[in-house]
């Protein structure tokens, strides 16, 4: 028996590229190029014209600060936004630490047994579709700690995508694979870790995707509704103090900030399904055509 | 093969006895299949679609089991099992070598263990340079080789194989067929081949089974005979046109009886 003929990419490198494949590099070059300067120019562009606008039109800036304002009041309140950040940030972590261990580990749990599933899912799905504006105060009622309060807020707006991705994902494992793992007699344990948490993990990373930025959201809006009893201070909570003062421009500052962070956990999660899907998975892989 | 002739005198590797297989309690995949498969011999299983092919292999691999009927396995060969379905069916997440180390990774052995069982498998199919490339990386018939290599990689008594080349050209499975009758006369393992490729079990076969549907049953048996060496000159013989031409009129026969 003689290897097929062998299509290393190596030696494939070392050739000219024809005339498609030249055109092909080039475009892939200027998308690449686009994906970072487009979206740039056009936050540039809103920023001057932002600016432009509160200038010539002399908005006073306790009405609609303009963008330097809002960076110089950022650099003047930074003490007390970060530290408000910084707060805001360990409960949307800690959310979806817990998120990722309580929805992973019940989406196991329904995978072993339908009948748990059975029991339990619809109670998962009631927590999620109501909003949690309307339960959040009974749990400001009940839990002491304001802290616990808030993390119990925003894990119950950001487990459910991954319990419900992660327990699909579960399921989505190939029958003829499923087949094989009967034939060689695996145990239970085997399959849930060779078969069925490798077929998972595309859907878990999709979840989690959805989580992260749900689990700052159900911080900010958790702290919202503890108001002046959180006393804390997070970042929505300084967005609250500040608009009971008109302190317009600190407003803006702090949702720079919750912008910044909401735009950090997405490429954090991102990065993350990237690195760990891009050997195997079509969602991850570069085609080569 | 020759081995079919040294496996005469012992008890067959297993034997179907009134196999019948119903689903949902309507449909009748198979209708009393009695079969004898011996040690050493390749066996195919030839008929139109629909007629209980893969019902048959799944009961053998002991995936389902038969609503009358049973499957009895000569004492103590049970276990060694391999099988090779149409996809190749490769966990997409783990590299070559990883798939074809898999079963013996379920058994408990250790990666550096396996480490020269899996080379020699790898190297038997001819794909030695690929241990630590991804099944999206090659080719389909390449996939199905590894599909092969880990079917092969316990040594199993018994290789089951459904229609594995069917998605393949013609060019590649007729390479893929030289191989797996070199792998079967190297090894000396047992194959159940399932086709509906006239060509392709007489090619390969010592005994073709020709089976109809509706229900699914087993209609004749037709040994083939052939030099020790398939190869290219037996596929242009004309003892080998004159076999295809009695095992097509049989399926013939079958598929008007349906
Ligand atoms: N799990 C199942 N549930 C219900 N019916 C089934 C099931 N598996 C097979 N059948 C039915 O049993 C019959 C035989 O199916 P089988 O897959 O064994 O055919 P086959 O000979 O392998 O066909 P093909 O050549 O198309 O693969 C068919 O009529 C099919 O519809
Ligand atoms: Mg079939």
């Amino acid at each position: 028996m003689s290897a097929p003929a062998d299509i290393g990419r190596a030696a494939a490198r070392s050739l000219p590229l024809d005339a498609e494949e030249a055109a092909r590099a080039r475009r892939a070059r200027r998308e690449r190029v686009g994906a970072v300067a487009l979206p740039l120019l056009v936050v540039g562009g809103t920023i001057l014209l932002w600016h432009w606008f509160v200038t010539a039109y002399a908005v006073p800036h306790y009405i609609l600060p303009g963008p330097g304002r809002v960076v110089s009041q950022l650099v003047e309140d930074w003490d007390v936004l970060f530290g408000a950040l910084l707060v805001t940030l360990k409960i949307t972590l800690l959310a979806l630490a817990t998120a990722v261990l309580v929805g992973g580990g019940l989406a196991v749990l329904f995978s072993l047994s339908r009948w748990v599933e059975m029991s339990f899912f619809p109670y998962a799905v009631i927590l999620q579709v109501t909003p949690i504006v309307s339960i959040a105060p009974l749990i400001f009622i009940y839990v002491e700690s304001p802290t616990a309060g808030l993390l119990i807020c925003a894990w119950i707006v950001a487990f459910f995508p991954i319990l419900s991705n992660t327990t699909l994902g579960l399921r989505s494992v190939d029958h003829n694979l499923d087949d094989l793992f009967t034939i060689y007699g695996a145990t239970r344990w085997q399959r849930l870790r060779h078969l069925q948490a490798p077929s998972a993990l595309p859907y878990f990373l999709g979840g989690l995707r959805i989580a992260g930025g749900l689990s700052l959201i159900g911080a900010i809006v958790a702290e919202y509704v503890a108001g002046s009893t959180g006393t804390n201070g997070g970042l929505a909570f300084r967005i609250l103090e500040a608009s009971y003062r008109l302190n317009i421009p600190r407003m803006f500052a702090a949702l720079l900030l919750i912008a910044l962070a909401g735009v950090a956990i997405f490429a954090a999660t991102a990065l993350l399904q990237w690195l760990a899907l891009r050997r195997w998975h079509e969602s991850a892989v570069r085609r080569e055509r | 093969m020759t081995a079919t002739r040294t496996a005469l005198q012992t008890a067959p590797l297993l034997r179907l006895e009134g196999v019948t297989k119903v689903f949902g309690g309507a449909t009748t995949a198979l209708d009393g299949m009695s079969l004898a498969v011996r040690d050493g011999e390749f066996l195919s299983l030839l008929g139109p679609s629909g007629c209980g092919k893969s019902t048959a292999l799944r009961l053998i691999a002991g995936l389902s089991q038969p609503t009358r009927g049973r499957i009895r396995w000569r004492e103590g060969a049970e276990a060694a099992l391999g099988v090779v379905f149409q996809e190749p069916t490769l966990a997409p997440w783990s590299t070559v070598f990883d798939n074809v180390w898999l079963p013996l990774r379920l058994r408990g052995v250790g990666r550096g263990v396996a480490r020269a069982q899996v080379e020699e498998s790898l190297a038997s199919v001819g794909l030695e340079g690929f241990a630590k490339a991804y099944p999206r990386e090659l080719s389909g018939g390449m996939k199905m080789r590894v599909s092969i290599a880990r079917a092969m990689v316990t040594r199993p008594k018994l290789l089951l194989m459904d229609e594995p080349f069917a998605a393949l050209d013609e060019i590649t499975r007729f390479k893929l067929n030289d191989d797996v009758l070199a792998l079967q006369a190297r090894l000396g393992c047992t194959v159940v081949f399932v086709t509906h490729s006239v060509f392709e079990s007489v090619f390969l076969s010592g005994r073709v089974v020709v089976m109809a549907a509706r229900p699914g049953r087993v209609v004749e048996e037709i040994a083939v005979e052939a030099p020790a060496r398939r190869d290219d000159a037996f596929r242009t013989a004309p003892e080998y046109a004159a076999q295809c031409r009695r095992v097509s009129d049989a399926l013939k026969n079958a598929m008007a009886q349906a």
